[in-house]
């Protein structure tokens, strides 16, 4: 892997990080104390801070370095993860995603004050070592444990200690301890390294690949326990590692004396060889130790205890490794899973496909007329593996949408607490999956949806006391898949639309005649027209009168639909219709005269040749009677207005968008057809009814209907007649 | 590159002289583990020439030690002599002098001021 590459995986691993950060801050938000989240956002800094400072980005890891000190205090129990806190966190996330991207030396004046500005709000919640306030009381402690220090309290050693134990199967894993120790040498000086080789069997019970070596090493190094830890992140899980500070109190190398596998008494000349203990400090740590046994069991055990109270509180070591230990076994079991791919090769993948659909439609075109049985078996054959690389390629695209639900919880917060409300976010069918290419372009028409939600769905907490509902509001994000499209559903709690006000808004704005006679639907559709709100104040968020109609422009774009459902003082419901995937359908081959047209086969609910009967009726009314059901319809001939005469035979294709229905009058059915879809000029964007081109096997080109659009077209008539 | 032992000398010369050289690193593990087992199966003294030793790991410095320690059960000599810079580095680092007990000859220009 290149420099270059190594980079970009930087980046997007950094940004998964950075959006679980921001995650875990929201669910703390409700939950604070819960010990594995903090972990897990502590984690979340900390990779970012160790690959950035692999990138010699110096700048990224200084900042971060600081937000993760807040961290682990944060996850000592230390400071608590107060509102204010959160909000803080959630802006150095921001700083940390704006810093990763750039290079120092090109780093914006702007973005460098808003990092001083967060170091300062940081240094509050910060550890009290660097502060020079603080200091000076670690120095007078210092001093009172001078005294301390001639009954023995603490070594004279001024190095860091540490003791390795290497687990066996760190060479198999392709570690080899000496270069960690190494690296270890160049945050100082190694000042004397003991090799324990005790464990080395004898030459017919060796396994060479194992490891057998401890090491004692006393490091000379002005540095922190944490630069020490870092140098064997790798094999956080694979090495026993005791680190103890320089002048550590004796008590503390009594414990890891007992901690570790070696005899006390070997240890002890290690100890002392190493110079990590004078001899009349070992002396007194044995005898102490002796004491201690002689002292009982009782007394003993509770030495363990303390032991484990003592490992325990530094989370660092012990509960770094576990976490470390599992989190490297889940990030294993991901990294299986998964593949990396540019986005670009899986769009020209999808364009190759879409091509060899159509080609394969060329081939099974000539196939039939030349009627050579055994071509056609097999372009058949060919047809059906085409259509399952078409769908499996497809599905490479699909993403579940979840991650883009997530991203709102964030919107929600900042907005509500702008606004001082108290909404919380619900989410469901995160797992629900669709084109990637869907989802990067409708989170924009989403979270205009969501801020409306917030700020003008759910009403100011005083009125929602007096109408009797829960204080705190709820905005719902849900997704579900529905014959061939998603749905996604945004809805509130709050008051409403309010029809008459919307109504008055209208008539106001000349979008309606005041004699207009309106269903309520057809009122509240009024606030996607342009240049339409009913705001009562203009809010910093939304509310400006624009924005719904360029929502209902971006969702048409993808070739879907919106529609609101609302009652009063119950809260409004926007429902967004998306096809599954913009690239390639299942189409429905129709032909009027010489022209074919392609309906999504996924809209298409049956189809029916009409009756002398119906064709007459048909020629008078717009509306057929379908076993007893009204059915509007639209005849494509007159529609398009197609030259020539209807066929001697007429057909019906019964289409449905969402509940309603219509129908669709064809001259011919030519049944199923893949259908690539080839977007058309910009020259049509008018065009009403058709939304796309695609090319037949013959190579001509069938124009695709668009449904959504003629199924409102049709019961727009209906209503007319009525 | 893997690693190799040479018997420098005919078999029957009292001390025997072998060479040991290649990467003793883990990838070769086992292969050295062979070799020194087979190498001094005799287990009559013997001299290790190391110059040509280009690489050592943790895997290598266990199987050297190993090497020594049953020298030293089986009461004949082992020497190591000549050795490489790579060797030496990890010598120093481990601070292994004294567990091989072989003088080290340090070159002039690497001795620490």
């Amino acid at each position: 892997m290149s420099m270059d590459d190594a980079r970009q995986t930087f980046y997007a691993e950094s940004r998964e990080m950075l959006e679980e950060m921001e995650n875990l801050l929201l669910e703390l938000e409700s939950l604070p104390d819960d010990p594995q989240q903090l972990d897990a956002l502590f984690r979340c800094v900390h990779t970012i801070k160790g690959s950035a400072g692999l990138f010699a980005l110096d700048h990224v890891v200084a900042f971060t370095h600081v937000v993760e000190d807040v961290l682990d205090r944060l996850r000592d129990h230390l400071i608590i993860l107060d509102r204010e806190l959160t909000a803080l966190l959630l802006s150095c996330r921001d700083h940390i995603a704006a810093l990763i991207e750039l290079d120092e030396d090109i780093l914006p004046e702007e973005l460098r004050r808003v990092g001083e500005v967060l170091l300062k709000s940081l240094a509050v919640y910060q550890s009290s070592l660097p502060a020079s306030a603080t200091t000076l009381e670690a120095d007078m402690e210092h001093g009172s444990t001078v005294e301390q220090c001639q009954t023995g309290d603490l070594v004279e050693n001024d190095c860091w200690h540490l003791s390795l134990r290497f687990h066996a199967d760190v060479l198999r894993n392709g570690m080899d301890p000496l270069g960690f120790l190494r690296y270890l040498g160049k945050l100082g000086t190694l000042r004397y390294v003991v090799t324990l080789s005790d464990d080395l069997p004898t030459a017919e019970d060796l396994d060479p690949e194992r490891c057998y070596l401890g090491f004692e090493i006393d490091l000379e190094a002005e540095t922190d326990k944490a630069a020490i830890e870092d140098v064997f992140d790798l094999v956080r899980d694979e090495v026993e590692l005791f680190i103890l500070p320089p002048r550590s109190e004796l008590e503390r190398y009594l414990q890891v004396i007992e901690a570790l596998p070696e005899e006390d008494v070997r240890l002890g000349e290690i100890l002392l060889k190493s110079g990590a203990l004078t001899a009349k400090e070992l002396d007194n740590v044995l005898s102490r130790q002796d004491a201690k046994r002689s002292a009982g069991d009782k007394e003993y055990s509770r030495l363990g205890e303390v032991l484990i109270e003592d490992l325990a509180a530094q989370p660092e070591v012990v509960g770094a490794a576990l976490d470390k230990q599992q989190k490297g076994r889940q990030n294993g079991a991901r990294k299986e899973q998964h593949v990396r791919v540019a986005a670009d090769r899986l769009d020209a993948l999808i364009n190759l496909v879409g091509e060899l659909v159509i080609a394969s439609a060329a081939a099974d075109n000539s196939a039939k007329q030349n009627g050579d049985t055994s071509t056609q078996e097999a372009v058949s054959t060919l047809l059906s593996l085409v259509e399952a690389v078409r769908d499996s390629s497809l599905e490479l695209r699909m993403v579940p949408i979840g991650e883009t639900f997530q991203r709102f919880q964030r919107v929600v917060r900042d907005v509500s607490q702008a606004l001082g409300k108290d909404i919380r976010l619900q989410i469901s069918g995160a797992d629900t999956e669709l084109d990637k290419t869907v989802v990067e372009r409708i989170t924009d028409p989403l979270t205009h949806l969501v801020r409306n939600a917030v700020d003008h769905g759910i009403e100011a907490v005083e009125l929602r006391k007096q109408r009797g509902k829960d204080a705190q509001g709820t905005v719902y994000l849900n997704a579900y898949h529905e014959t061939g499209s998603i749905v996604i559903e945004v809805s509130d709690d709050g008051g409403g639309l309010d029809k008459d006000k919307i109504l008055a808004k209208a008539i106001q704005r000349e979008l309606v005649k005041p004699d207009q006679e309106l269903s309520q639907s057809e009122i509240f559709k009024l606030i996607f027209e342009a240049g339409f709100s009913t705001a009562d104040a203009v809010s910093n968020l939304s509310g400006r009168g624009v924005g719904m109609d360029v929502v209902r422009r971006n969702i048409e774009a993808l070739r879907g639909s919106i529609d609101v459902e609302s009652n009063p003082g119950a809260g409004t419901l926007l429902r967004i219709r998306l096809p599954l995937t913009l690239a390639i359908i299942d189409g429905f081959l129709t032909g009027v005269g010489t022209a074919s047209y392609v309906v999504p086969l996924e809209n298409v609910v049956e189809c029916l040749e009409l009756s002398a009967e119906q064709r007459q009726e048909s020629r008078d009314r717009n509306l057929i009677n379908l076993r007893g059901e009204v059915l509007p319809f639209i005849r494509l001939r007159d529609y398009f207005d197609l030259q020539g005469e209807a066929g001697r035979r007429e057909n019906i294709v019964v289409i449905k968008h969402g509940a309603q229905k219509a129908g669709l009058i064809v001259d011919v059915l030519m049944g199923e057809h893949q259908t690539v879809i080839k977007p058309l000029g910009r020259l049509f964007n008018g065009l009403k009814g058709i939304s796309g081109s695609t090319i037949l096997g013959t190579g001509e080109v069938a124009l695709i209907l668009d449904v959504p659009s003629l199924v409102q077209q049709s019961s727009r008539q209906e209503a007319a007649c009525t | 590159m893997s690693c190799e032992l040479t018997l420098l000398n005919d078999p029957d010369q009292q001390p025997r002289k072998l060479a040991l050289s290649g990467e003793l690193c883990i990838f070769h593990a086992l292969q050295l583990h062979q070799l020194l087992s087979t190498g001094l199966a005799p287990k009559t003294d013997c001299e290790i020439d190391l110059s040509q030793v280009s690489e050592l790991d943790t895997a290598g410095v266990q199987l050297l030690l190993m090497a020594k320690r049953e020298a030293e059960k089986a009461n004949y000599r082992l020497d190591f002599i000549h050795h490489s810079a790579a060797l030496l580095e990890v010598i120093e680092l481990l601070n292994l002098g004294s567990d091989f007990g072989d003088p080290l000859l340090i070159p002039a220009e690497r001795r620490s001021p």
